[in-house]
């Protein structure tokens, strides 16, 4: 593990500081508070399922630096979960259910 | 009404908190992983200022492997940009001029943002809000924790913490989004671009790319 120069540090948080900002504000200010077309409207509505799905399967099967897919003991999590929401339980069970299962699975394969 | 007056901001609140202990963790691993990379102070200032916890993650692993400031730029902004999707989404749903909708795309983090979709693109802003508030103290003091007492909790990834978030997105998709037709095409569609693309892209690129499912919405009902 390097230490990185104070110069690249600092740069480095300014800038995403003030991209991270701008990106968040984009979407509210550039398209908020006004109605917007039909056909533009039926876009947006569908932006929510198709980000929290990806959401779910790349925070499942990836590392987050990226790189190949990969199936561990997440998996054995979120799908307990899965059983759990599709018997028709509710979001905080499922939820700590997978992180229990998760780290169970850890313990006992010694990952 | 002020947002904050409004009752689902004091629902998104509580069902903000327990995710601020697991944002809590995560920060602590934070400061960790980022302090002897970049000395005591900025791994703090960082959480303070991005309280992004991927790109802070990403950045920081950069600039431990010896990449220089753009690159760690470049990775980070990569991470962030589903900010931009995340907030087309939520836009229609927000009231005021520009500068409250600007303050109101600030409190966006992944959980809450998607806490706060009530489905069929509608979303509840002052519960969004709401269920950020937790998390911001939760992450920042977790860096200096981190910073300062090191190793306490050991690997979060120990406690299964990796896992509790995509269940949520999960739960929160078959609870509110799943409705059939175009939602839930939108859904396999996005989760098959995301992983489709996760082998040949940099981490963050997926994610962005998935939202071009929504573009079936553009077709003929």
């Amino acid at each position: 593990m390097n230490v990185a120069s104070a110069d690249a540090v600092w740069i480095t948080i300014g800038v995403l500081a003030v991209a991270t900002a701008l990106i968040r504000a984009s979407g509210p200010v550039l398209l908020g508070g006004r109605e917007l077309p039909a056909r533009a409207a039926g876009v947006i509505a569908l932006v929510a399922p198709a980000l929290l799905a990806a959401l779910v399967v790349v925070q499942t099967l990836s590392e987050p630096e990226g790189g190949e897919l990969v199936v561990d003991e997440r998996v054995l999590g979120v799908g307990a979960a899965g059983v759990v929401l599709w018997r028709g339980g509710t979001l905080l069970p499922a939820v700590a259910l997978a992180a229990a299962v998760t780290a169970l699975a850890r313990a006992v394969l010694g990952a | 009404m002020s947002l904050t007056a409004h009752p689902s901001f004091r629902e998104g609140f509580r069902a903000g908190l327990p995710y601020a202990v697991a944002g809590f963790l995560l920060g602590i691993s934070f400061g960790v992983l980022a302090e002897p990379v970049m000395g005591p102070v900025a791994p703090i200032v960082m959480s303070a200022l991005l309280f992004a916890g991927s790109a802070q993650f990403a950045a920081t692993a950069v600039l431990a492997g010896g990449g220089g400031a753009v690159a760690a730029i470049v990775a980070g902004i990569l991470l962030n940009l589903r900010y931009g999707p995340m907030g087309v989404a939520l836009a229609p749903s927000l009231r005021g001029g520009p500068a409250r909708r600007a303050a109101i795309g600030q409190a966006m983090i992944d959980f809450s943002w998607a806490a706060a979709s009530r489905g069929q693109g509608r979303f509840d802003p002052a519960l969004m809000v709401g269920a950020t508030l937790p998390s911001y103290p939760g992450w920042v003091i977790g860096a200096v924790v981190g910073v300062l007492a090191g190793d306490l909790i050991g690997d979060p990834d120990a406690l299964g913490l990796d896992a509790l978030f995509p269940a949520f997105f999960l739960a929160l998709l078959v609870e509110g989004e799943l409705r059939p037709g175009r939602p839930a095409l939108a859904a396999v569609l996005g989760a098959l671009i995301a992983l489709a693309l996760v082998p040949f892209t940099p981490a963050g690129v997926p994610i962005i790319a998935a939202s071009a499912a929504a573009l079936i919405g553009l077709g003929r009902r």
